[in-house]
């Protein structure tokens, strides 16, 4: 079913695209603003997956860089529409909404700008249903939907569109380059698609999940009962329907560095019983990527690894760790189209240079039938047969 | 002998100190007017201690005057607000987080102009004079008396911001006060912005308060400089405050940790201050407090102030203690402690009335808590004692051993142990622990920039801000070979190319009197 959002949700969204940023993404405090001063008190309308007629034209919107950017140069405002008007002008045909590429951090704001701007509805999903560093880390891509052509706007008005066909790697390549040279952050409109494209290959409703989370957590704190509990509560009805607590304590370590543009390093946090010898390990780069539990993997990308405020629940991102935070650390299952051998292959462990194989949150019994059963359905063959054409 | 005075919202303490030594210590409620308190102080010191006004070589100051002006909405002056960087920047334009009513009390006027930097230094549009000119137009038909500049990436490179100003004051003439973002704040626009904003609205009100102490400091026969004190626990002399009022906006937390510390002999230390209704946890390092690394709101305005970190739990000695669970607070009787309380005949079990029970405080009838158990007792005040040790250990940025210093009214509810951290250290005069801060002489530098580091230039690099810090603090009146790097911190920034890193340093060293003089 389609919905209204209204600016009264924006806060409420930012913490929860912060939460499926897994402690990347970028803060969507800037992004949420430019939202609210398009939007005044009007409203966008949101379009279910479900209900996209087959040969609706969707184009997604992002930004893509260095969020730190953004504080300091904010946009001009009108950049991911151009983008958006510039794919248009160059595909001959207009889009009949938009919808994000990104569900975690500042991704989940743009397509709402440009919405704001356009009038256009935003589809409920998105394509790496969470953050990941790079354009080409997209469900879209891996079940055969490319970023090209992809269209690319500054604030001078400055337009480039990059076609590099089916690699999608050379295109995030090529764009990130172009982004650096318009000052580190570029507003972008790539992987167009039909309505039946949407359907076959978006994680849905990532929108109203980030929603729904955001909200849940703050009506705990108002009520006083556990976001914890709210979270859980909120996901069960998803398909992240697995959250498991991995460790409370405290951070005691964190160590980070920049290597190839990445801020990598890694998070300890030590149980909050001194006498204890438990220890725990997160590995990021931009976003949380391994945990380990004295030695053994509990959580491995594309599951979510989330740090959060150990009573609030409030997001904590690999930027905003400090030393002495009392954390929870959560793991939330990823749905079954982003666990697949395609899909592991995008933006799975060996994506990211991790030797460790890929296991599922919640164990492995679970997610293997879970993967069967999504490869079984008649979409998922589809999908298969058509990456091989 | 110099004097310290920290004039708070509710009290006004004074001290007469030599070297780091307390000759007089008094403590008065603030007056309405701030001339008269410190009048009032400064001879009640004298009264303490005979000395002759030419005895005194400072004057220091904190005062919560400027922050309880924004606070008020009153008394600031009409503001314009202009930035350099279009065509980037204009979704957002400045005051856009602004409170109505704040933006009505200082009747802003904002505009947009070219220019602006990129993050590595690339102009982003060439400044344009004529759109300026006609800005500052704008501003004069508009009545304003103060404006903010600021410039996209203006912590990288000023010198639009520097230029734009000498084209405002060319049209505006000299009485507009003209206040520069690169010297007030740091990375992130709006927040940094904001903060030129307040400063510039703060303008006109820091040259009346800066003419009022000094006048009533003078009145004492003291000639000797005046200074105030600032965010981080420097000080800056008068001229600066006339330029820079933004800056004294946290100083009473900052002047009573630094006070804690003075007195206890510590630089590195924990401070609590309990108080009746909460207990207030900072770090010191290097004797100056740790800063929050999130952005501040102040008066509902979002901005990155340097505040000391300050983590405040509902523990303090009007708090009310749950009689079967041993929990303390978070509720608290407030200023009602001297009737509400058990042991001042009231019928509220306090964290006061548990202090009086295990004999740690001699106030009011012991005789009303006497039927208390002495198992709950210390039940409640190993409580107590948890509680502040968990605050402290979350405040502390390594598992390093840190020293814990109590201060406050409070600070008998804090057992001589702490669980983690060992014996607790309770200075003398801590009554007057912020008046002996703002005593401390000491001046800063700072500098807060990204720099693109070439490989293999990374010393180099953090050796040439490390040096430019220290020549910011020399300029700022320390002397040379008292300076010294009090704080470092380096962030990396991510999808940026040639290892793109934010770099802040701060360095202090002991204020050169010979040269203010």
């Amino acid at each position: 079913m389609s919905w209204k959002l209204t600016a009264a949700d924006l806060s409420d969204l930012a913490r929860g695209a912060t939460l499926l940023g897994t402690g990347g993404g970028g803060d969507p405090y800037i992004g949420k603003m430019l939202v609210e001063q398009v939007l005044g008190t009007g409203s966008i309308t949101i379009l279910d997956p479900d209900d996209l007629a087959d040969d609706l034209f969707v184009i997604p919107t992002a930004q893509m860089g260095a969020p730190t950017v953004m504080i300091e140069k904010i946009p001009a405002g009108f950049e991911a529409t151009l983008a958006l008007r510039t794919l248009e002008d160059h595909l001959g045909r207009k889009a009949d909404a938009t919808m994000p590429i990104e569900c975690g951090g500042i991704n989940s704001m743009i397509p709402l700008l440009v919405a704001a701007e356009t009038g256009l509805p935003v589809v409920d999903g998105d394509g790496m249903g969470r953050a990941f560093p790079e354009l080409s880390m997209e469900t879209f891509a891996v079940y055969g939907v490319h970023g090209s052509p992809l269209a690319l706007a500054g604030e001078r008005g400055e337009r480039v569109i990059i076609d590099t066909g089916d690699d999608d790697r050379q295109m995030e390549w090529l764009a990130r380059g172009i982004t650096i040279r318009l000052g580190g952050v570029g507003h972008i409109a790539e992987y167009a698609m039909s309505g039946a494209d949407v359907k076959r290959t978006a994680v849905p409703r990532t929108i109203s999940m980030a929603l729904a989370l955001g909200r849940a957590i703050r009506l705990a704190r108002e009520a006083h009962s556990s976001p914890f509990e709210a979270i859980a509560e909120t996901l069960s009805t998803t398909l992240y329907s697995h959250v498991r607590e991995l460790f409370v304590g405290k951070v005691a370590d964190v160590e980070r560095r920049t290597t190839d543009g990445f801020a990598k390093g890694r998070a300890v946090i030590l149980p909050l019983d001194p006498s204890s010898d438990d220890r725990f390990e997160i590995a990021f780069q931009n976003e949380n990527l391994i945990a380990h539990h004295n030695g053994d993997v509990v959580a491995i990308v594309p599951d979510l690894i989330c740090v959060v405020d150990h009573e609030t629940a409030e997001p904590i991102t690999t930027e905003g760790l400090r030393y002495g935070q009392r954390v929870r650390v959560l793991g939330i299952s990823t749905p079954a189209m982003m666990r697949t051998q395609a899909a592991l292959q995008a933006f799975g462990p060996t994506a990211f240079g991790l030797t460790e194989p890929f296991m599922p949150v919640e164990g492995e019994t679970a997610a293997a039938e879970a993967a069967l059963e999504f490869a079984a359905t008649a979409r998922g063959v589809g999908v298969a047969e058509e990456a091989h054409a | 002998m110099h004097i310290g005075i920290d004039v708070g919202g509710t009290n006004t303490d004074a001290v007469l100190m030599d070297d780091t030594r307390t000759l007089a210590a008094v403590k008065h409620a603030t007056t309405p007017d701030v001339t008269t308190g410190i009048v009032q102080a400064i001879g009640d010191l004298r009264a303490g201690h005979h000395f002759d006004g030419s005895e005194i070589t400072a004057v220091m100051i904190g005062t919560t005057h400027f922050i309880n002006a924004l606070v008020q909405a009153k008394r600031l002056a009409p503001t314009a607000a202009l930035r350099l960087g279009l065509p980037a920047t204009q979704a957002l334009p400045p005051l856009v987080d602004w409170p109505a009513e704040l933006v009505e009390a200082i009747s802003a006027r904002s505009y947009l102009a070219h220019g602006g930097y990129e993050f590595d230094g690339r102009p982003i549009s060439p400044l344009d004079p004529e759109e300026l000119r006609a800005h500052a137009a704008d501003m004069r038909a508009n009545g304003i008396r103060s404006v903010a500049i600021s410039s996209v990436f203006s912590p990288v490179n000023h010198d639009l911001e520097v230029e734009a100003a000498r084209i405002v004051a060319e049209e505006l003439g000299p009485d507009v006060a003209i206040s520069l973002s690169h010297e007030i704040g740091r990375i992130g626009l709006l927040e940094r912005e904001n903060a030129t904003i307040i400063n510039a609205a703060l303008r006109e009100l820091a040259s009346e308060i800066v003419d009022g102490l000094t006048a009533a400091v003078r009145k004492q026969g003291i000639e000797a400089p005046i200074f105030l004190s600032q965010n981080d626990g420097t000080l800056m002399d008068e001229e600066y405050v006339r330029l820079y009022p933004v800056a004294t906006f946290a100083s009473g937390p900052t002047n009573s940790m630094r006070g804690a510390a003075m007195t206890s002999g510590l630089d590195t230390c924990a401070v609590v201050d309990i108080g009746g209704t909460t207990s207030d946890v900072g770090l010191l390092i290097n004797g100056f407090p740790r800063e929050t690394s999130n952005e501040v709101k102040v008066a509902g305005i979002r901005t990155n102030f340097r505040m000391p970190d300050v983590l405040s739990i509902g523990i303090g000695g009007g708090s009310i203690v749950n009689l079967e669970t041993a929990e303390v607070g978070p509720e608290s009787v407030g200023y009602r402690l001297m009737t509400e309380a058990l042991v001042f005949g009231g019928s509220t079990l306090t964290a006061t009335d548990v202090a009086v029970a295990a004999g740690r405080a001699d106030i009011g009838d012991a005789s009303k808590v006497a039927h208390l158990d002495p198992e709950f007792v210390e039940r409640v005040l190993s409580r107590i004692a948890d509680r502040v040790a968990e605050a402290v250990d979350r405040m502390r940025t390594s598992p390093e051993p840190i020293p814990v210093v109590a201060v406050g009214g409070g600070s008998v509810l804090l057992s001589d142990e702490l669980p983690l951290f060992g014996s607790v250290h309770r200075p003398e005069n801590f009554a007057v622990a912020n008046a002996i801060g703002a005593s401390i002489a000491q001046v800063g530098g700072e500098i807060d920039k990204v720099y693109a580091i070439e490989p293999g230039r990374r010393e180099a690099a953090i050796a040439e801000v490390r040096a430019e810090a220290v020549d910011k603090a020399i300029a700022a009146g320390a002397s040379p070979g008292s300076v010294s790097i009090v704080d470092f911190d380096e962030i990396p920034i991510p999808y940026l190319p040639g290892n793109a890193t934010r770099i802040r340093v701060k360095a202090v060293g002991d204020l050169d009197m010979a040269v203010v003089r």
